[in-house]
């Protein structure tokens, strides 16, 4: 089967975030990339679908020179082969998507997997997206899997439970934590990756629909009242939801 | 001719969703200050309380119906969506920010050549155009957005815009259209509930537990006081990734992010991704024996203590003043 996966190099989720000088972004110094977590679900997802079906991995991603190391990562877990499309403008999901579709075109993917979200701006939506341009049959935050014959039977986390959905190939698989559990590169993966080839070609250029025109921290919370140490404050709490809060 | 706003209404199981209600006061207030004609969408089969609508200031309604449209079908619900925004003339599309919601707003606004801004918190019209608030960076950054497209698609999340009663109660008018051969390409077979709990992401009070507790046997003391006070029981990463809990639990970051008002936090230490899940909620209530925490840091309301001892006396005192008025609670208090 022909796979791709489409990843995101983004800032480590420890990271403290502290905004740009242009108040509209984060100041990006001192600041560590790596794969968006999410895309690791998608590339282990991607491998076990090599693994049971035969065929090849290719990693795609759309960014600066920085992207190989996390299309590296990607490669070490056991993919076949990396796509850097360049591109060192910020860009939303709409010209992101629109750069993915036209390289995915390109190729007879029958799968394409997403990572649900990426954890720098948040926006679940690429992989849909992308599906749409390509024409693809989609199903987001994928929990559960079965491909077989052209099938597709996915389990979804929604709100109170869990969906089955069922479409067919070819499909765009957003992948949401739970799904499997993503190897670690071995020692042998991380020195074959090395030699694997990343093409790199210029993004197709399209304008953004979004625009963001300022970036702030959420509100600061002031710490509150400590009421007490054991459950005699129990009251008091009770009596402040009750009273002040007016929440219970 | 005056554009249309449209809010998509999600049903479950033949009821409209408390986030429709929430996304009709939205469409309500926004087409009153944009000058814009407004209306709604329903889709799935007999819908219950589809006579609700009126009370939330919108008047039109179109109810696509038909069995085959109980579950959702991303294929169908976009064809149907689509259509009907293009023969309105929609200018704006609000979406509730829910597993369907997210599926399905892309996928509309890419046949409408619309942008889309996903989990608002805010949504602003005094440019004359939406402005709208979201976070970014699993909620430690937020940003203003806008749409440069000609069609706006939005999503807004749960809890966070109230729904409004409008006073005047006009008559509602419900067009109902059989929506035939529906395109069900990608369709849900089947909804395994979870034991037919709140979920996290939709419910207005959330108790959560962490480590404090110790081991999976003892969140029944997170359960009693979530039953107590009719919320939602919510987890954090450590005890998720320990298995004691489902993902589904999960607030903070590879999780849910909520905006209740009120959060109980119970033996959680408070990390950056959990924080960043929560801390917009608008009360905070933290328990952990730690004082140094940083949950204590955005709590308003902190215990430093046990939870073993404090969450049973808390569940019982909730219990009572379900029945009683805090004046027989504070007499019992000091007996």
């Amino acid at each position: 089967m022909n796979i791709a996966v489409c990843v995101s190099h983004v800032p480590d989720t420890a990271t403290k975030i502290k905004i740009g000088t242009d108040g509209k972004s984060i100041d990006s110094s001192g600041v560590i990339y790596t794969i968006n977590p999410y895309d690791e679900y998608a590339v282990e997802e991607a491998l076990k679908t090599k693994e049971k079906y035969g065929g090849e991995v290719t990693i795609i991603s759309i960014g600066g020179e920085a992207n190989k190391e996390t299309i590296r990562k990607a490669l070490a877990m056991g993919a076949d082969k990396g796509i850097l499309l360049k591109d060192e403008s910020v860009k939303d999901s709409f010209a992101i998507a629109k750069a993915l579709a036209e390289e995915l075109k390109t190729q007879n993917y029958e799968i394409v997997f997403f990572g649900k979200q990426s954890v720098d701006y948040d926006n679940a939506i690429t992989g849909q997206l992308t599906a749409e341009l390509l024409g693809f049959n989609c199903v987001s935050t994928v929990v559960n899997l079965k491909i077989g014959n052209n099938k597709i039977i996915a389990g979804r986390e929604i709100e109170g439970g869990r969906e089955v959905v069922e479409t067919e190939l070819p499909a765009v698989i957003t992948t949401e934590k739970g799904l499997n559990e993503p190897r670690y590169a071995s020692l042998k993966g991380i020195m074959a990756a090395k030699k694997k080839i990343i093409r790199e070609k210029p993004a197709l250029q399209k304008e953004n629909l979004t625009e963001i025109f300022k970036m702030d921290k959420p509100p600061e919370k002031q710490p509150g009242r400590i009421l007490g140490t054991d459950s005699s404050a129990v009251f008091e709490l009770v009596k402040l939801l009750h009273e002040e809060a007016k929440v219970i | 001719m005056t554009k249309k706003i449209i809010g998509i209404l999600e049903q479950r199981e033949g009821k409209l969703k408390k986030v429709s209600f929430e996304v009709l006061s939205l469409v309500s207030r926004l087409a009153s200050q944009l000058n814009l004609n407004s209306e709604a969408i329903a889709i799935g089969n007999e819908i219950e309380n589809i006579n609700e609508i009126s009370k939330y200031g919108i008047t039109n309604v179109t109810h696509y119906k038909n069995n085959k449209l109980e579950l959702y079908s991303s294929s169908a619900y976009r064809e149907i969506i689509t259509n009907h925004a293009k023969e309105a003339d929609a200018g704006y599309i609000i979406f509730p920010d829910t597993a369907l919601g997210r599926d399905l707003a892309p996928r509309v606004s890419v046949r409408l050549n619309a942008g889309c801004i996903i989990d608002c918190i805010k949504v602003d019209s005094s440019s004359g155009d939406i402005t709208a608030v979201r976070p970014v960076y699993s909620g430690k950054a937020l940003i203003e957005v806008k749409l440069k497209s000609a069609v706006k698609v939005l999503t807004i999340r749960p809890n966070v815009f109230k729904p409004v009663i409008t006073e005047k109660t006009a008559e509602l008018n419900i067009t109902v259209k059989d929506a035939a051969l529906p395109d069900l390409k990608t369709r849900v077979v089947k909804i395994k509930k979870s034991d037919g709990k709140l979920d996290v992401a939709e419910a207005d009070i959330i108790v959560s537990g962490g480590r404090g507790l110790k081991g999976p046997e003892n969140f029944y003391l997170v359960e009693n006081l979530a039953e107590a006070l009719g919320g939602a029981v919510g987890a954090s990463r450590a005890v998720v990734d320990a298995g004691w809990r489902p993902h589904s639990d999960q607030v903070g970051l590879t999780g849910k992010s909520v905006s209740p008002s009120l959060y109980v936090a119970c033996g959680i230490s408070g990390a950056i991704h959990h924080l960043a899940g929560m801390s917009s909620s608008k009360y905070i209530v933290a328990i952990n024996k730690d004082k140094d925490a940083p949950i204590f840091s955005v709590a308003d309301y902190g215990i430093v203590g046990d939870i073993f001892d404090i969450l049973p006396t808390l569940t019982k005192k909730i219990k009572r003043l379900k029945y009683k008025e805090l004046g027989d609670l504070f007499e019992e208090n000091s007996m």
